[in-house]
């Protein structure tokens, strides 16, 4: 086993804890964690299987991570401002159960 | 047409002017209603011209900077995208006109909605114009924030609820397709759509990727059993968020679901993958169709009839025959202008009673005529009687049913139509009685009844000019790609 697929298998394993984590945890913050950890799983596997055989690394998927990031970050930001707001508002940080509108 | 016009590069202006537009009135908030009136008879404009310019050119591709793929961006226009490019249009300035006059009053934030709407609309005009599966996540992701950010702008506890549970759904979504982008970089090296649908075959990656992208946009697009944040995000949001929201955004991620299936995987998709996929959609038909049934709240009832309707999209992905495929195109059209007018006419009747409980309509047909005009047309089409665009969406379902004999798909989507008479006349039937606790009416903008009328009536006109799309629909044959 080359590292790249080490690292690759790493991302995947990332994926798969953070989106495991999403589901079990109640509190938000702890969701938008497990997103930003979802996505750098994904990252991780782009950069590792960026580099093939012997060759240079290929920059495409660098240029793309880079892309990634950006989205992510923007993401998490109106993640947590709707985050606090919802605080602010119902004074919780967890989605009721019930979902209709009363 | 002159020779200037004709050689603009409308495909690029087409994304440019929402996103210049949104720039300035977030600059400008206070300016807001008229930039943002102004960029949308701009953006209609250049979807029109790049439509001409599709009928006189065939099949458009641009690189973006003259790089190029597959080093640099593409943008990519046929029929379909153009199609839907036309349908945003035509749906945004409906919900512009209306815009104008619901965030007059007071009470409402104004400010958010001219920049996010305008960004929206870059964005559903990226996502239909991308050449690769990249843009296509990075336009999704553009598309899904600013939808989040128009649903919380209401404020409220329920909106800011439902605008959380979409927001971790929307990136769930958006993460499990990035990864199919990564799987189907690394096995092809490329990410262009039509480098990688030459060179799609059967290996793990593959079906890897397939498996990650189609899940994304059935959980995107809201298909049963993933529907569950559709109805109280769609049903919270102010009545123009909650019109472009159920006509045009689950509409992108389907759109991406046609482009995925027919140009980047059409060597390894098997009808089984597609039965699974059209028998979700007839679940959705009657499961969203009874919850509709069940709702005593009208946004609420609206939105469910949503989950029912997109059911029928995916109908044809089990059907396997081009009339089907004609016929669910044709139903996005037809819906997105029902739906749009429907929320509308909906939030029309919440602003004038102050309430959207169903049994406490008071006399809205007697005194918001318009209004309850447009809602009966728009059920008229989502009914799919005659003779409006969902009539002739449904009967193309039907024939490409019927011709292989597949009657169990017919009667879905017959009782589906019955159940869909069944809860607009529920609301029709308490709209002409006089309620238990009548109450004053409130006044209504004009241009937000007529609003609503007007893309109710493109909802009937569809029906009888359906010659024009579906000619449309043949230009870079989309749907070349599938098995007979």
């Amino acid at each position: 086993m080359t590292l790249s697929v080490l690292y690759a298998l790493a991302g995947v394993g990332l994926f798969v804890l953070a989106l495991h984590g999403l589901i079990v945890h109640a509190h938000l913050l702890r969701k938008v964690l497990a997103l930003n950890i979802m996505g750098s799983g994904v990252f991780l596997i782009m950069v590792a299987l960026a580099r093939r055989a012997t060759e240079a690394p290929d920059p495409v998927p660098h240029a793309m991570v880079i892309t990634g990031i950006v989205v992510a970050v923007s993401a998490t930001a109106l993640a947590l401002v709707l985050l606090l707001r919802l605080k602010e508002v119902t004074g919780r940080t967890e989605l009721d159960e019930d979902q209709t509108p009363s | 047409m002159s020779n200037e016009l004709n050689t603009m590069p409308w495909i690029v202006w087409v994304i440019l002017i929402p996103l210049i537009g949104a720039m300035l009135c977030f600059m400008w908030p206070r300016r807001g209603k008229l930039l943002g009136m102004i960029t949308t008879l701009i953006t209609g404009f250049t979807a029109f011209m790049l439509y001409l310019q599709l009928l006189d050119h065939g099949v458009i591709r641009y690189a973006l900077g003259g790089w190029g793929a597959p080093l640099g961006i593409d943008l990519y226009a046929d029929g379909l995208s153009v199609l839907m490019l036309l349908m945003t249009a035509l749906v945004g300035l409906g919900v512009s006109l209306y815009g104008v006059g619901y965030f007059k009053q007071d009470g409402e934030n104004p400010a958010g909605f001219w920049p996010l709407w305008l960004l929206m609309w870059a964005g559903l005009n990226g996502l239909f114009l991308a050449g690769d599966v990249f843009n296509l996540y990075v336009t999704l992701e553009l598309l899904g924030l600013s939808a989040v950010a128009l649903v919380a702008l209401a404020g409220s506890k329920e909106a800011l609820s439902a605008a959380m549970r979409y927001l971790l759904v929307s990136l769930l979504g958006s993460l499990c397709y990035l990864l199919g982008v990564v799987l189907l970089y690394h096995a092809y090296g490329t990410v262009d759509i039509q480098l990688l649908g030459a060179l799609v075959n059967s290996n793990p990656a593959t079906y890897g990727a397939l498996g990650l992208m189609v899940t994304a946009m059935m959980l995107k697009s809201a298909l049963f059993p993933l529907h569950f944040w559709l109805p109280p995000a769609h049903a919270s949001a102010p009545a123009p968020i909650s019109a472009l929201l159920s006509a045009l955004v689950v509409k992108a991620s389907f759109y991406l679901l046609l482009r995925l299936w027919f140009d980047v995987f059409p060597a390894v998709t098997t009808v089984d993958i597609g039965l699974v996929l059209g028998t979700l959609g007839a679940a959705a038909i009657l499961w969203g169709s009874i919850q509709a049934l069940r709702q005593t709240r009208l946004k609420l009832l609206v939105a469910y009839s949503t989950v029912a309707q997109l059911g029928y999209l995916f109908l044809p992905f089990a059907l396997l025959s081009p009339i089907a495929w004609q016929g669910g195109v044709y139903l996005m059209l037809s819906h997105a202008l029902a739906k749009a007018a429907m929320f509308m006419a909906a939030g029309n009747i919440l602003k004038y009673g102050g309430h959207d409980r169903i049994a406490d309509l008071d006399r809205v047909a007697q005194r918001l005529p318009i209004t309850m005009t447009a809602f009966c047309l728009a059920g008229v089409s989502l009914m799919g009687l005659p003779p409006s665009g969902g009539f002739i969406a449904k009967w193309l379902l039907l024939e490409a049913a019927l011709t292989h004999n597949q009657w169990v798909w017919a009667a879905v989507m017959i009782i589906g139509g019955l159940l869909a008479a069944g809860y607009v006349f529920k609301v029709v039937g308490y709209a002409f009685t006089k309620a238990d606790s009548p109450h004053d009416a409130r006044p209504v903008p004009l241009t937000m009844e007529w609003a609503a009328l007007g893309l109710a009536a493109g909802a009937i006109i569809l029906g009888l000019n359906a010659h024009y799309p579906l000619a449309l629909l043949d230009i870079g044959k989309p749907f070349a790609g599938m098995s007979p």
